[in-house]
């Protein structure tokens, strides 16, 4: 593990270097979801008993913003530099396949935290948010954002084009993250959307970190913490072998 | 002196690459030994690139094996990449950091964070004379000084083989001829350097050994000497008292070009003979003031290698050379 180091400090120097568009700016857009539609909806029923339509949304907020952002920034910094030529750098030095994947998972991973962290920092002046089990708090964000952080990967291996990736992000990524219940209840969906929103790996993500909040969530916590930790094996081994295997990298 | 490498430098053995419809690399077998200054010259998809991407472990062969300082490139590519740095011939660069940082970051993926390391990436960028623009960002930089941080990413952890891939494509004159001043001392300390360019003349002064690549194969692999000694024909230049207005019947094939006083001949080596020639002049009642000879030039070896049906001024198959030379070693 000689050069991991190295190739993580170099990805978390990367979006740090931009944080105005990797960090603010996903944090901005998080609060303005926040308060358009709590603005919307204020009145409404509570969705949790005891707990503000607001106050519901920020741990969905939250993870979405995670999500998108792990997936964005191992997907964009391969994809760039696969396009500006410059993964030449990466690919001659002695880094093993597992490294590789370490420091992009884990910029990843970094990223997706200081975002929520933003998004908690800011909510928290509006809205008081407990915390109820912050050990399920920690374990489904960095799962989250390491699964998400592992697609990105394979996204940005696979991807040969700046389209493709876009492509990928905004009809698989964003649905999915949109249509996971940031907005609403599994319970609130008729049975068959009810059904499909069980195949759909980020729900597990978002029910179980708004249940580190609230110790309410309307998946057990225990299956989603499974489904998690699955979904984020099953991608970080295809990343693996794709990184192992050199495909579209060592051609 | 070679620098900390007991193996040949490079061995490749039945080296297969295929890319689609296309045999990139024929079965390639070759051996650079260390410490040489060798040569890898071809036309443009004669598979150059090819070689040297599974020789840095960009590209995957099919069949074969590739090894830098005895560490196969596949198998053992951690030790292999220690041993080779590359510089590309395409000019890249990461548009978010500064040359230093550059520099730190790609060490780093070595291991190489230590104080002496640091001192060393200082002394790259003052012997490729950029320690002023050291903290400028990459963006900022002319192509020259892009090509010249290439060559000193590549040298970050003091590779014992050194590949450049046509470093002097587009450079300068001046940045170019300051190039190889580096490349030199590189080559003085020890350094096993491998050069491809399309500069023949610069593969001609600096390499003792050259390949040259056609169609995925080696068709000539030999001391640079021993590759202009395979040129049959040599340039005889003749300067007459009068302008020759004719030239005897027997020497019109030879004659290749008439500038006034000036008769340029070429000669074929073995058959043809100067005294002679000299002779019919003035037999034909020329009088010779000045005679010139002048040895074909690497670039007539390799257009006549890599040409074969365009001239003819390298032996074929029934010439003193035949056949492609796709092995050699010790």
């Amino acid at each position: 593990m000689t050069g991991f180091p190295t190739l993580f400090y170099k990805e978390l120097l990367r979006f740090y270097k931009v944080s105005f568009q990797t960090i603010l700016a996903p944090v901005v857009t998080a609060l303005l979801y926040l308060l358009v539609f709590a603005s919307t909806f204020k009145g409404r029923p509570d969705i949790l008993p005891g707990v503000s339509y607001a106050a519901f949304l920020i741990p969905g907020l939250m993870m979405m913003s995670m999500i998108q952002n792990a997936f964005a920034n191992s997907s964009s910094s391969l994809i760039q530099s696969k396009i500006a030529g410059n993964l030449i750098f990466i690919l001659l030095s002695p880094l093993s396949a597992l490294e590789f994947f370490l420091a992009f998972v884990g910029a990843s991973v970094v990223r997706a935290l200081c975002v929520a962290a933003g998004v908690y920092v800011a909510a928290v002046f509006f809205v008081a948010l407990p915390i109820r089990h912050p050990v399920f708090l920690a374990l489904f964000g960095l799962l989250g954002s390491a699964a998400l952080g592992a697609l990105g990967i394979i996204a940005g291996i696979w991807a040969e084009r700046f389209d493709q990736l876009a492509g990928f992000q905004n009809f698989v990524v964003v649905p999915l993250s949109f249509l996971s219940g940031v907005f609403y209840s599994l319970r609130d969906l008729p049975p068959f959307w009810r059904t499909l929103s069980r195949l759909n790996p980020l729900l597990y993500m978002i029910d179980g970190f708004r249940y580190g909040f609230f110790g309410t969530s309307d998946v057990s916590p225990a299956l989603s913490l499974a489904m998690v930790a699955g979904f984020c094996a099953a991608v970080s081994l295809i990343a693996l072998a794709l990184v192992g295997r050199g495909y579209r990298l060592r051609n | 002196m070679s620098v900390g490498c007991a193996e040949p430098a490079i061995a490749v053995a039945g080296l297969h690459k295929r890319f689609a419809r296309v045999h990139a690399v024929r079965g390639i077998d070759l051996e650079v030994r260390r410490g040489e200054f060798f040569g890898l010259l071809g036309p443009n998809g004669a598979g150059k690139s090819t070689l040297i991407n599974i020789l840095a472990g960009l590209t995957r062969a099919d069949a074969g094996h590739a090894a830098i300082c005895g560490h196969d490139v596949v198998t053992d590519y951690r030790a292999a990449r220690r041993a080779l740095g590359v510089v590309p011939q395409e000019i890249v660069f990461d548009p978010f950091f500064t040359v230093r940082e550059v520099l730190a970051i790609q060490a780093g993926y070595f291991g190489l964070r230590g104080a002496a390391d640091k001192a060393w990436q200082e002394e790259l960028l003052a012997a490729l004379m950029l320690a002023d623009k050291g903290d400028a960002n990459m963006r900022a930089l002319s192509g020259g000084m892009k090509r010249r941080v290439l060559i000193a990413q590549a040298l970050v952890h003091r590779p014992q083989v050194v590949i450049l891939d046509e470093p002097t494509a587009g450079v300068d004159v001046e940045l170019r001829a300051s190039l190889w001043v580096f490349v030199r001392r590189l080559h003085e300390e020890g350094h096993t350097i491998v050069l491809t360019t399309h500069y023949l003349e610069e593969a001609e002064a600096l390499c003792g050994r050259i390949a040259i690549m056609q169609d995925g194969g080696i068709v000539a692999l030999d001391t640079k000497e021993a590759l202009l000694r395979r040129a049959v024909s040599k340039t005889l230049r003749v300067t007459t008292a009068e302008p020759a207005v004719a030239v005897p019947e027997g020497l019109a094939p030879k004659l290749r070009k008439r500038t006034g006083q000036i008769l340029e001949f070429t000669l074929q080596q073995g058959t043809d003979s100067i005294p002679e020639v000299l002779e019919s002049l003035r037999a034909a009642g020329h009088v010779v003031t000045d005679i010139a000879t002048e040895q074909a030039s690497l670039e007539e070896v390799f257009l006549a290698l890599t040409h074969r049906g365009a001239r003819a001024s390298v032996g074929g198959a029934e010439g003193p050379w035949s056949g492609p030379a796709s092995r050699t070693g010790p």
